[in-house]
């Protein structure tokens, strides 16, 4: 197996205590970042080009340096991981939270913040716990707080539990949620919050599996990040893996050394499609990304490889339908996820995302009509004109943009599927 | 705001043509002003865009080919190529339309919005002919009411957001907000905080579909059925424009009409206080008006023709000789006041007239003051405030502030109690009553003071910190510095706040002032002589003589007695006192602070007129009762708290044998064998014109000429503004107004008007007051105005009437604990002269030894105004002891 670099501590099952983290090597690469300057931390991770880990892959290092021209007053870590078939920062935040804790004191030391919050799914109850309890720990050990380590460097790290909304993971919403406020996303300009984030402050958000890179990016140098991968997608990736594979599971995988059909038959990972049966579709990138298909599985588990092919590597996030799925039904169950998850505030989001539910329900229990295939695509032209990749969009957020994505290639591959769930009154598989 | 101050023009290309923009301006303003209207729900151009209905989207040219953008949250860039007419805004805006559609009802029929309804009228303009939406629509439990006066539908909601931002953005009172999540986001109040602001009709009025509806309008009328007149509110005298709606001669609605007063704004009692004119539509009782004049016969008031009504008034005034006293005329017309103090000064003789009862402010301070404009408040670099709650008195002034407030100007409050304007003050200096001036010495910088008021037994009343934060905030010299001085506490002696305002405006001598008195048209009445010692213009008795000589019969030589001094020579029987009383649309008996003075000298006049629109306390004791014409029915010019005067439009014809006020005035000069000498209206003003020099240049043309705000005295002292045209999205209901051209008319000042009020004046204003030293048993008592009262507005209301709280006193958690009782508990409060019972509330924000009070509010035992039972005119200020019963 190739280097591990964020589940390094995969074996132990005392992974997530502070014995077995210092055992193996935790806070050194904090240590070690204090020594250097906060210039020469920032230094290494542009040079380890890592890209951020959250979904949208923009390069860390350029989302600091935006900072860097005015005084950083916050950084906050997005761990509001939601979205169906999402869970590779799950993992991180149970079993390995103290180098969590220890890639946010080396982002905060970076950012020159005093200031830190770590924002994590209201659901994730262990993760809660084993977060908060690694903070304290942290603290005990002289690693946050007042003057770490002897280094004059001060940071107060808070936990903050999201209360149960897919949408406080856009960054802007999770900025309002923070506040106290009901998570609706901010309407940009200003794009990134760097300009304007929480409180009104220049804030930087990070992902929770791009802080857990730091600790080895420091340790190991940024050139040695670098090293692996290929073009612009550096270093190693997670990969939650599901669907109808043998061994489902999050995987650590080199970027772009690998493949799809890697990823998903190799023995030490997928295992294989499950039964034997055929590959269907793949979700590549989390729902809110276009499918790709049997013949895109050697697609290499890269950014600007996947995106080529019109979709996204996203949130990591890799969901395996065999021959026996049945699209609409998929495509259904994925709106229905948005629907219920649509804050509300823009209208083609809101009213779209309930309306696409309905009749893609309509069209899989029984009461499809023909003109409702036609009709699914034309409401998603309304809500990402055009229906490209990347979408554009009519809201302000890109939930609503990703509903189309799931129906849009289930219809454009499918077509015959939809029309023999009119023809039929709802599903044959009745799964 | 030196965006504002030095404006930048932006050049983009909108649809194929070169357009123009502000710098800072919304593509959608600037595209609305170039004539091109963009489709829109949630934006509001009184408020912070949020860009969530999606309806504006329009096609923008950028690096990467175009994009939808939201163009009510884009600015125009100079180059910027903007399209709104391309087919992709029209399939994304006829799949918003569509959307929106999607789950709303489409009762139309039977919705109140129907037929004036923004998502009704866009759709029709922009909309598909036909929904694909064959679901089944989401429901909810319809109407729910989210306030008192407020029903929501929430199918019928899209969820734009206006009132939600409203609340929290305009009134600053987030009571309201959205719950649930995707297509069941819905509006609703907060389980534990109800939703009581006083400006909740505005979410009515703003809302672009019929999902609020206002308790007053429900079912009252379809919007093509209704006839409109553009006018003013008469609530108070903030002066906010309205659009009064009627309906075979009943009032229907309120609304309020962008402007540079209001911003469009209304406070409940401005726009619901139509039902005490011509009732409530789904009541059955009517509102308590005088429809025909009566005389009191064997002791009992019966209807009488005019004339036998206005000959027997001409006998009592015949009789009195000058021996006359006139109260009130506040809520009368410009036209009204100067046709009575007409026939008081110059034909009966007497100056003994007065608008105000005892709860203003002199007229030699109103004068004297350099006079600020509510525009200024925009573009001022601090203000100061002494006054009572605004958001209670002067309830849309109150919205005004808090947009300075929340543009970053300090505002530095001076308060008996915490209010509204506390809430957005940069610091707040808290003081018990009669301290005033010595906080305001402290401000100007003054320690002596200091010592006095740390010896109280209570000690300090304010953080010293607070004071040095306040004094910091206070431009030097008064540069930008706008002070709203009023009346916060009707149980002291408005002298103490006049001498304070005195020493302000000579601390701080550029700074500019708004006195701000509370009724509708007191500013009106005072310019035009209702109040002692002064002849129209704002000219004193000395300096008017000649002036009026030509023209009136006679002017007074001497200064005449004001309310409490015509009714304390009354009571007491003193020599001057005047034997025949004519209250002017006055109610003394609610309204005098001190309620014993009010009955003692009412009780001791001869004869007593009244003139009056309603029944009173005061008309039930009245010997002669004239009606007279109130709110929308009148035609004429009201003047408000800046001394702005603006037209006032009849919408309903007056009830039964109501007439105008300056009518009355002319047939009762007729009656008493004189001649006013003037026959309409216009005849009025344009007499006020000619003599009054701070009316000079103001006509009916200029007024016509100015947008709906009106034209602030003396003319050319202010800018004169035009008006756009309204955006019939943001203003859904109101009927077109006229738009003047746009731009800005500086007039120039005429020969002989005077540029500001003459500082002279204030000469007659006490350098200080003394005030008897704090009894360490007693509680200092403050008597506070409240916007639900017993006053004849809200009490003819049925929709308000039952907003009216009961009295109770606030005092210290401390007090309480040193009487042994529970907050709740009714308590007896005792002054030097009466004493009254009821509950007593803990609050810990009452500054310790003083107790707090609501001015016309009643108890279990004391109809009317209890807190005025309490209260002697002659004292500086009222000490009241609580006791157990």
């Amino acid at each position: 197996m190739s280097t591990t670099i964020v589940t390094a501590r995969r074996a132990f099952d005392d992974s997530f205590t502070i014995e077995r983290a210092l055992a193996t090597g935790a806070y050194e690469g904090l240590k070690k970042a204090l020594s250097m300057t906060p210039e020469a931390v920032c230094a290494e991770v542009d040079a380890a080009s890592l890209l951020g880990r959250g979904g949208a892959g923009f390069p860390a290092g350029r989302k600091w340096s935006m900072l860097r021209k005015n005084p950083t007053t916050y950084l906050v870590i997005n761990g509001d991981e939601s979205e169906p078939a999402t869970f590779k920062d799950h993992y991180l935040i149970e079993r390995d939270p103290h180098q969590l804790v220890e890639g946010v004191i080396i982002a905060a030391y970076a950012l020159q913040v005093t200031q830190a919050f770590i924002f994590i799914r209201g659901e994730f109850a262990l993760g809660l716990e084993r977060v908060t309890q690694a903070i304290n720990e942290a603290y005990a050990h002289g690693a946050l707080g007042r003057n770490i380590f002897g280094s004059g460097f001060s940071l107060d790290l808070v936990v903050h539990p999201g209360a149960g909304a897919y949408i406080c993971g856009e960054e802007t919403a999770l900025l309002e949620s923070l506040e106290g406020k009901r998570g609706f996303p901010r309407i940009k300009p200003p794009f990134f919050p760097a300009a304007i984030g929480l409180y009104g402050e220049p804030t930087v958000v990070n992902n929770v599996e791009t802080v857990s890179n730091l600790p080895w990016i420091v340790s190991n140098g940024g050139a040695a990040f670098a090293a692996l991968g290929e073009g612009r997608s550096t270093g190693t990736r997670l990969f939650a893996l599901s669907g109808d594979v043998e061994r489902p599971g999050v995987f650590e995988v080199e970027m772009v050394k690998s493949t799809f059909r890697d990823l998903i038959e190799r023995p030490e990972l997928g295992g294989g499609v499950r039964g034997g049966k055929a590959v269907k579709a793949i979700i590549p990138g989390g729902v809110s990304a276009p499918w790709f298909f049997p013949e895109d599985l050697d697609t290499p588990l890269g950014q600007d490889e996947v995106a080529a092919k019109n979709s996204m590597l996203g949130s990591g996030s890799i969901v395996v339908m065999d021959e026996t799925r049945c699209m609409v039904r998929a495509a259904w169950r994925i709106t229905k996820f948005f629907s219920r998850e649509s804050c509300g505030q823009c209208t083609p989001c809101r009213e779209g995302s309930g309306w696409l539910e309905r009749v893609l329900y309509r069209l899989e229990h029984g009461g499809g009509r023909m003109e409702d295939v036609d009709l699914l695509l034309d409401l998603c032209d309304n809500i990402a004109p055009g229906l490209t990749w990347p979408p554009q969009q009519t809201t302000i957020c890109v939930l609503g943009p990703s509903i189309p994505s799931s129906i849009h290639s289930a219809i454009s591959r499918f077509r015959e599927e939809f029309i023999a769930h009119v023809h039929d009154g709802g599903c044959r598989h009745g799964r | 705001m030196a965006d504002d101050a030095t404006p930048v023009t932006i050049r983009f290309t909108l649809d194929g043509r070169e357009v123009e923009a502000n710098k800072g301006e919304m593509l959608i303003a600037a595209a609305e002003r170039s004539g091109t209207y963009i489709p829109r729900f949630c934006y509001h151009p009184r408020m912070e865009p949020v860009g969530v209905c999606r309806m504006c989207l329009v096609e923008v040219e950028g690096p990467r080919g175009t994009t939808l953008m939201p163009s009510c949250y884009i600015a125009p860039s100079d180059g910027m190529v903007v399209r709104t007419d391309s087919e992709k805004v029209k399939k994304a805006q006829d799949g918003v339309l569509e959307f929106l559609l999607a789950n709303h009802p489409l009762d139309c029929p039977v919705c109140d919005k129907g037929g004036e309804c923004p998502l009704q009228d866009q759709t029709l303009a922009y909309g598909p002919g036909e929904s694909r939406f064959i679901e089944e629509k989401r429901h909810f439990e319809k109407p729910v009411p989210i306030s008192d006066l407020v029903l929501l539908d929430r199918e019928r909601c899209i969820q734009c957001s206006r009132c939600t931002r409203f609340a929290a953005e305009v009134a600053g009172e987030a009571q309201i907000a959205f719950s649930g999540r995707g297509d069941l986001v819905e509006v609703a109040p907060f389980p534990t905080e109800p939703f009581t602001s006083h400006f909740s009709g505005n979410t009515v009025q703003i809302c672009p579909v019929g999902a609020l509806t206002a308790k007053p309008y429900r079912f009252a009328a379809r919007p093509w059925d209704l006839d409109q007149a553009e006018s003013t509110c008469t609530g108070c005298s903030v002066g906010c424009r309205v659009a009064v709606q009627s309906s075979q001669d009943r009032l229907t609605r309120v609304l309020g009409v962008d402007g540079e007063v209001s911003h469009g704004w209304l406070c409940d009692k401005g726009r619901f206080g139509f039902e005490a004119v011509t009732g409530a539509h789904d009541a059955d009782s009517e509102p308590g008006r005088v429809t025909t004049p009566m005389l009191k016969k064997n002791g009992e008031l019966v209807p009488v023709t005019w004339s036998e009504a206005l000959s027997a008034a001409a006998a009592a005034l015949s009789t009195a000789g000058s021996a006359v006293g006139v109260i009130g005329g506040a809520q009368f017309t410009n036209e009204g006041a100067y046709a009575w103090v007409k026939l008081a000064k110059g034909i009966i003789g007497t100056d003994s007239v007065d608008a105000q009862l005892d709860d203003g402010l002199p007229a030699s301070l109103v004068f004297g003051l350099p006079a600020a404009t509510i525009l200024d408040l925009d573009t001022a670099n601090a203000v100061l405030t002494i006054t009572g709650d605004l958001s209670e008195e002067l309830p849309v002034l109150f919205l005004r502030l808090r947009e300075a407030a929340h543009r970053g100007t300090p505002i530095v409050q001076i308060h008996q109690h915490p209010d509204s304007v506390t809430s957005i003050a940069h610091s707040a200096l808290a003081v018990r009553s009669g301290d005033t001036d010595a906080v305001v010495r402290m401000l100007c910088g003054d320690d002596v003071q200091a010592a006095q008021l740390r010896n109280h037994p209570e000690g300090l009343s304010f953080d010293p910190a607070a004071l040095e934060a306040a004094k910091a905030a206070l431009p030097h010299g008064g540069k930008g510095l706008v002070v709203i001085v009023g009346r916060e506490n009707l149980a002291e002696d408005g002298t103490l706040t006049a001498a304070a305002a005195k020493r302000i405006a000579g601390a701080f001598p550029e700074a500019t002032f708004l006195v701000g008195l509370r009724r509708a048209n007191v500013r009106g009445a005072l310019d035009l002589g209702l109040t002692p010692g002064f002849l129209p213009g704002r000219v004193t008795l000395a300096e008017g003589q000649s002036r009026y000589a030509g023209t009136w019969a006679t002017t007074p030589s001497a200064t005449g007695l004001s309310t409490v001094e015509q009714l304390r020579a009354l009571a007491t029987g003193a020599a001057g006192a005047p034997s025949v009383l004519v209250l002017l649309g006055s109610d003394p008996l609610t309204d005098l602070p001190d309620g014993a003075l009010a009955a003692a000298g009412l009780a001791k006049a001869t004869t007593t007129i009244v003139v009056s629109g309603h029944h009173t306390a005061t008309t039930a004791q009245a010997d002669i009762v004239l009606p007279v014409t109130v709110a929308n029915e009148r035609t004429g010019t009201t003047t408000n708290v800046e001394g702005r005067v603006s037209v006032l439009a009849p919408a309903v014809a007056a009830p039964g044998q109501a007439w105008s006020d300056w009518t009355i005035a002319t047939a009762l000069a007729d009656a008493l064998g004189a001649d006013l000498g003037l026959e309409t209206v216009d005849a009025f003003a344009a007499e006020i014109a000619a003599l009054a020099p701070s009316h000079r240049g103001l006509s009916a043309q200029l007024l016509a000429g100015a947008s709906g705000d009106g034209i602030i005295i003396p003319v050319g002292s202010s800018p004169i503004h035009g008006a756009q045209p309204l955006d019939p999205t943001a203003f859904p209901g109101v009927k077109a107004v006229p738009a003047r051209p746009l731009g800005t008319e500086q007039a120039s000042l005429p020969e002989g008007a005077p540029a500001s009020g003459g500082a002279a004046l204030l000469a007659a204003i006490p350098e200080a007051v003394s005030v008897p030293g704090p009894d360490g048993y007693a509680l200092r008592l403050t008597v506070q105005r409240r916007l639900y009262d017993g006053g004849a507005t809200v009490t003819n209301s049925p929709s308000l009437a039952p907003l009216v709280d009961g009295a109770t006193v606030k005092v210290h958690p401390s007090a309480l604990d040193r009487l042994g009782v529970a907050s709740g508990t009714v308590v007896r409060l005792r002054s030097a002269a009466a004493h009254l019972d009821l509950p007593a509330i803990s609050d810990k924000t009452v500054i310790k030894g003083t107790a707090v009070l609501s001015f016309n509010h009643a108890t279990a035992d004391h109809a009317g105004n209890a807190a005025a039972s309490l209260i002697d005119a002659s004292a500086v200020v009222t000490d009241v002891r609580m006791e157990t019963r």
